[in-house]
């Protein structure tokens, strides 16, 4: 970070210099920009600090912690089962997602795995949270940088989603649905059928914000060419997710780590993009979505019979041990740190989510940004606020 | 698509690290087929992170945070407020690859080619202060700025330690145990205590555990 902030701060000062040395009586006087924490081009209450010199971004600080609500603290006072509930509200656009690694983190603990229809279900609905969570990027993408269409398009889509996600367990926003050892309940009648047309519908809705948003000439030249990460400083931020694989890196948790969930009983590409421009996250956000629906096809397809819920003991007592569990959520790695003492309860977890670091790279990815280029970069970072603050 | 990560790797991985660190690798464990832990002294804690960056090969950093391994010695709020405080154990005792002190400081870094993570800790002493980590990994900045609001642990050699979450200003350090979760200190949550066996089934050690008896 040093390296690069330095030379970029060196090259800002030397063409400050020629120009005062140009056009003395231009010096523009510096102004410090607060946007945010209230301010709709954001997500939630994130505030940006800036610091302008005209219209360049000479400095900024993102000031989160206006969403702290101390949940690492809450699940040393929780039970096993209860803190489900808590992580659910971490990342509220994908919230199933989030309570898969913290119930597998457990069940690695206690050594007790679900059964494989359990698996293939919490897959499907990982998945699908993933399209409810981007799906909402996809509209919102647009109305950031000034396009109102999308964003109906998108909230009319993502209502199939949701309406799938409340017809398996009963909860549109936080489900709950995870449990140790499998899961609350079996698929409800003719769910099955009504996913497969759902996916159609997505699929489409992907190809039209192919065409609607990624195909328009204001669109592409608002984000190419806009807040490039390089793969190495992507990499030391620990930035995941979409936001890496944008930057040309192939990682993806599904595939490369062996997890007991079902993706690897599918094929998938997980699509990489070279630039590491605004453009390249939000395309690969679009695919991605695209590559969930087929998934959650070929996962239906192969969907196995039997039990949802293997045999747990009643009272859940997770004997001692550290466990570290992660997948890949729609914002990125997710991943608990368990620590258990042998209690009904967790004696710490440490809650890595993957907007936290995604964000972290602000102050070196805004400097000398125009002001406008902002909130693309944000947009195209992508954080559910709830998922930076805890 | 790459090999998925196995044993070996992990087992290399501690060999290269007392290799570049020697007696400074105190502990290591590898759990077959799960993940690897490494203890390193606090001294080493740089040297051992430009290590994993550079000779194990972990290019991405995951996080960074730290434990109190002191129990609470409020348990987990289930008691009484009006009652006199329950006697609990305090011994400290910390979890896989040992240490000496109240405070460990953890971390974790992957490698997005070869796959495979590892867990990293060392021992915080009395000063509460570690080496920052923002040389090798510039992602440490903000992790580290929680860990030090949350526990109180200073690091040298950051640029910029202000609070991330809490007001400036703010007393105590809220992930440390000894810092009362004062919704709990008012009003006992009642979860812990209503759990009974369902008619029918054996009434197993539900009873026992029930009732909130815990160390």
């Amino acid at each position: 970070m040093t390296m690069l902030g330095d030379r970029e701060r060196l090259s800002y000062i030397a063409s400050q210099a020629a120009d005062a040395r140009l056009n003395v009586e231009l010096e523009t006087e510096g102004m410090t920009l607060n946007i945010g924490p209230q301010h709709p081009a954001t997500h939630g209450t994130l505030r940006i600090i800036c610091r302008l010199d005209g219209e360049q971004v000479v400095w900024a600080e993102p000031s989160a912690g206006y969403m702290h609500r101390g949940y690492e603290k809450l699940t040393e006072v929780r039970t096993f089962p209860q803190v489900t509930s808590l992580v659910n509200r971490i990342d509220w656009l994908g919230s199933f997602a989030n309570e898969v690694p913290f119930i597998l983190a457990a069940e690695k603990l206690m050594d007790v795995v679900a059964p494989p229809r359990a698996q293939h279900i919490r897959t499907i609905l990982f998945e699908l949270s993933r399209i409810a969570n981007v799906s909402l990027f996809l509209g919102d993408l647009g109305v950031q940088l000034g396009a109102i269409t999308p964003v109906f398009m998108a909230f009319r889509d993502r209502e199939y989603v949701l309406n799938l996600i409340e017809g398996a367990t009963g909860g549109r926003f936080h489900p709950n649905f995870d449990r140790i050892g499998g899961l609350k309940d079996d698929l409800p009648k003719g769910w099955i059928d009504e996913t497969r047309s759902v996916m159609k519908k997505l699929r489409t809705f992907c190809d039209e914000m192919e065409d609607l948003l990624f195909g328009n000439e204001i669109f592409q030249s608002r984000t190419r060419g806009i807040g490039v990460i390089p793969k190495d400083v992507a990499l030391q931020y620990g930035l995941s997710g979409p936001n890496l694989r944008a930057s040309g890196v192939d990682y993806d948790l599904r595939r490369d780590q062996k997890i007991d969930m079902a993706w690897d009983k599918v094929d998938f590409k997980v699509w990489t993009h070279p630039d590491g421009d605004s453009f390249a996250r939000c395309w690969i956000r679009l695919q991605e979505t695209r590559e969930a629906t087929l998934i959650v096809e070929k996962l239906l397809d192969t969907l196995p019979a039997g039990p949802v819920m293997a045999k747990v003991p009643r009272i859940i007592k997770v004997p001692e041990g550290e466990a570290w569990v992660s997948t890949e959520n729609p914002l990125g790695e997710m991943g608990y740190y368990v620590v258990s003492k042998g209690d009904l309860g967790p004696f710490r977890v440490k809650i890595r989510s993957a907007s936290f670091n995604n964000i972290s790279i602000v102050p070196w990815l805004l400097r000398g940004v125009y002001v406008p280029d902002v909130i693309t970069i944000l947009a195209s970072l992508y954080f559910i606020l709830g998922d930076i603050d805890r | 698509m790459a090999e998925l990560p196995g044993d070996t790797l992990r087992e290399r991985a501690v060999d290269q690290l007392r290799a570049e660190l020697g007696d400074a690798l105190i502990d290591s464990l590898v759990k077959p087929g799960d993940d690897v832990w490494v203890r390193v002294r606090a001294d080493a804690w740089r040297e051992a992170g430009v290590a994993l960056r550079d000779v194990v090969g972990l290019d991405y950093f995951c996080f960074l945070s730290a434990i109190d391994w002191m129990p609470s010695p409020y348990g987990r709020g289930e008691d009484d407020p009006t009652q006199p405080q329950a006697e609990r154990d305090m011994t400290i005792k910390q979890g896989y690859t040992g240490g000496e002190t109240r405070f460990q400081l953890f971390a974790r870094a992957c490698s997005t080619t070869l796959h495979f993570g590892v867990t990293i800790k060392a021992d915080i002493g009395d000063d509460m202060t570690m080496p920052t980590w923002i040389p090798c990994y510039a992602g440490a900045n903000w992790h580290e700025r929680e860990a030090h609001e949350m526990f109180g642990i200073n690091f040298a050699g950051h640029p910029d330690l202000r609070n991330m979450y809490l007001p400036t200003g703010f007393e105590g350090h809220p992930m440390r145990k000894d810092f009362p979760l004062l919704a709990r200190m008012v009003k006992p949550w009642p979860g812990i205590v209503d759990v009974e066996p369902l008619p029918g089934e054996p009434a197993d050690d539900a009873a026992s555990d029930g009732e909130g008896g815990e160390s």
